[in-house]
């Protein structure tokens, strides 16, 4: 008994998580979507670390209008995947990709400076934690506990062991 | 499948979910675009661009460079020149700030610039490595540089149809007139003039002549600045009472120290002539490449730095003449031999000056401009313009807070649309362009805006834009942003700073006559040229 209970406990933490994680990546999507003067330019131009000359490039007129636009597009993708339980694996490994890219852009390392960031951290911060955590959403999908796939799935969480 | 109420809670569920997050953000975005929009309409402010210039047509104007030295090299830049020395630095600063991630855009800047419709025909410079520099970098097979011995020689030659003076103050004004006199074209440098003599002959002169004058106060091309006229000019700021401006500067290049070249000695330099009418003294190095630390020459904080913050004001609120000055301030921060103050500070009274109210009509009225500098601290104080209504920080970048204590915004504060913390305009065109800065120095005048401006978010060196209206004026007609009117106030205020220091009292004005008022047993001219006792 107390094994299933755990493992009821453990599906709905990460069922809770994954709407989390997804409401997050919606809202940051939505905000950009619907106020046209917003760029990513000055998060890009201001790079630092290793990757710095790769991030830069990516602020030349050309291109940028691109990484914006992939950026909102990827960020309301992954939002709708978690939230809706859908597609949801493809959503957290889109969603580790661009945390690893954010993360990559400003590195909370030693000797560089934190830009805008509310907390103090050393190597480790949120953005990392946020990539890990959509790691383990795309290990452990939960859509047919909460969610769209529940329709699509043969194995409902009607049994209490499915997921073992 | 069956559909249990649970079942359609669990499948479903997620949708209104996801429909409240996206509505909030939405809502959020667009509703705060939308109260941004509403204040902005109530407050009316539109960046205004420069009217574009008539093109430059017809043959190339011949131009004479008078004066090769850093600002020298600087302008023909701007027209389009550069040196081979200067080309082979920037490859390799480029290349050394790629290796260290750096962006770095001079060399990039300097090419993309629009050509302008000119020759570089001529050279004067007293120092034969400066002038030699330019003819072996600025000739071509078809036309080679000439050299002239002196400015007459080239304004007298028929050959110039203008001339850049970039020379030592003391040399701006009997090189205009002598240039105006003959009909030449001027582009002259900052101050306009080095006496107050000199002042009114350089105005007459102008008014004699069909030739086009310039005084090189690039900013008035600043973009920033014909907002905040804008901004003035609709009363958003209330009556601005105070205007403080800033000069802080902690290196040797920011304190004149400039690089004296090996190669410098009485045979390379033509003495006498870089004398004229200074005092005569022997052969002196350190006089020739740092003469804006002697009164002899130059005029030090007053006629170097505050002329460029009195001129950015000017230009944006037309105060035009103090009406008394009253400075102080020392040497205190290098004392190196120089006579002119390394720290000063000047207050300009307008005690007629008026920029709208929004109180009691006949309640405000009158402003102090305060300067103050100094050479030992490099802590960056933006120049700020404090209105009843609210203050206006005034740069490259511009930012309006509304003021705790406004009648124009007393409603909007009281409801919490506006706080006094938060600012209701901002203006940074730079936003979307990255800036490769790379000296102290050319920081300090890029954050005052005097370095360049942003057309369409597309950087623009301001000095192209300012000599590129005037070679305009010169072949189309119209008017120069900064004439011989301009030229005038800056020089004289400029002036009256630099008298209030040395005399130790307060410089006023006669609006009437447009003369200092007379101070009984003092020469004003021999006080200005002369160096203070004790020092130097």
């Amino acid at each position: 008994m107390s094994s299933t209970s755990n493992k009821w406990g453990l599906k709905q933490s990460i069922t809770l998580l994954r709407i989390l994680i997804g409401w997050h990546f919606l809202y940051e999507g939505i905000v950009k979507v619907y106020n046209p003067d917003w760029t990513s330019f000055g998060y890009l131009a201001t790079a630092q670390g290793p990757l710095k000359p790769v991030f830069q490039a990516l602020t030349s007129e050309a291109v940028l209008p691109w990484v914006d636009t992939l950026n909102w597009a990827a960020l309301v993708f992954v939002g709708i995947t978690l939230l809706m339980g859908l597609f949801e694996r493809a959503g957290a490994l889109v969603g580790v990709g661009l945390l690893l890219m954010y993360y990559l852009a400003h590195p909370s390392w030693p000797g560089m400076a934190q830009i805008n960031t509310e907390g103090s951290y050393w190597i480790v911060n949120k953005n990392l934690i946020e990539a890990v955590a959509c790691l383990v959403l795309f290990y452990y999908p939960t859509g047919n506990v909460f969610g769209l796939s529940r329709f699509f799935s043969k194995n409902k969480a009607t049994s209490k062991t499915e997921l073992s | 499948m069956s559909w249990t109420r649970r079942e359609a809670l669990l499948g479903l569920g997620s949708i209104p979910i996801l429909g409240a997050v996206w509505w909030a953000g939405a809502y959020g975005t667009v509703g705060k675009k939308r109260e941004q929009a509403a204040l902005l309409e109530q407050l009316n402010i539109k960046p205004s661009l420069p009217s574009p210039v008539p093109a430059i047509s017809g043959e190339p104007v011949r131009v004479g460079i008078i004066g090769f030295g850093i600002r020298g090299e600087q302008l023909c830049r701007s027209l389009g020149y550069a040196t081979d020395e200067w080309i082979a630095d920037m490859e390799k600063a480029a290349a050394r700030a790629k290796k260290e991630g750096r962006p770095f855009t001079a060399l990039e800047d300097f090419r993309s610039q629009d050509p302008l419709n000119i020759r570089i025909v001529g050279i004067c410079d007293v120092f034969d490595i400066h002038a030699e520099k330019a003819v072996r970098s600025f000739s071509t097979p078809e036309q080679a540089v000439k050299r002239y011995t002196t400015h007459t020689d080239m304004i007298r030659s028929g050959d110039v149809d203008a001339v850049v003076i970039a020379t030592p103050d003391h040399w701006h004004a009997p090189m205009s007139i002598e240039a105006l006199r003959n009909n030449v074209h001027v582009y002259v440098e900052k101050p306009m003039t080095h006496t107050l003599a000199e002042t009114y002959q350089l105005r007459e002169a102008v008014r004699n002549s069909k030739a086009v004058f310039q005084v090189g106060h690039q900013h008035r091309q600043t973009l920033s600045f014909k907002t905040a006229q804008d901004i003035v000019d609709k009363g958003v700021l209330g009556h601005v009472s105070l205007i403080t401006t800033n000069t802080n500067r902690n290196d040797d290049n920011g304190a004149w120290n400039y690089d004296i070249h090996p190669d410098a000695n009485p045979e390379t330099i033509d003495w006498e002539q870089f004398l004229g009418s200074a005092p005569e003294i022997p052969f002196n190095k350190n006089h020739f490449f740092r003469w804006r630390k002697w009164w002899a020459y130059g005029s030090g904080l007053s006629g170097d730095l505050l002329t460029h913050d009195y001129d950015r004001l000017n230009c944006v609120l037309k105060m035009g003449m103090p009406r008394s000055v009253m400075a102080s301030g020392g040497i205190y921060t290098h004392r190196d031999g120089r006579n002119v103050p390394d720290v000063l500070q000047v207050n300009f009274e307008f005690p007629d000056f008026n920029t709208g109210s929004s109180q009691t009509p006949n309640k405000e009225r009158g402003m102090t401009f305060t300067y103050s500098a100094s050479l030992g601290n490099g802590f960056n104080r933006p120049t700020m313009l404090m209105g009843h209504d609210a203050s206006m920080e005034l740069g490259n970048r511009l930012t309006i807070w509304p003021d705790s204590g406004s009648t124009r915004f007393a409603k909007q504060l009281e409801s919490g649309s506006m706080a006094p913390q938060t600012p209701i305009y901002r203006y940074d065109p730079s936003e979307t362009a990255l800036d490769g800065v790379s000296s102290a120095t050319s920081q300090y005048f890029a954050d005052k805006g005097l370095m360049w401006t942003y057309i369409d978010g597309k950087r623009v060196d301001s000095t192209f834009l300012h000599m590129r209206e005037w070679l305009s004026v010169i072949r189309n007609g119209g008017n120069v942003s900064c004439g011989i009117q301009e030229g005038f106030e800056e020089a004289m205020s400029a002036h009256m700073a630099g008298l209030s220091w040395k005399l130790g009292r307060r410089i006023e004005w006669d609006p009437q006559e447009e003369v200092i008022v007379p101070i009984e047993g003092v020469d004003l001219d021999a006080v200005l040229l002369e160096s203070p006792s004790g020092v130097g």
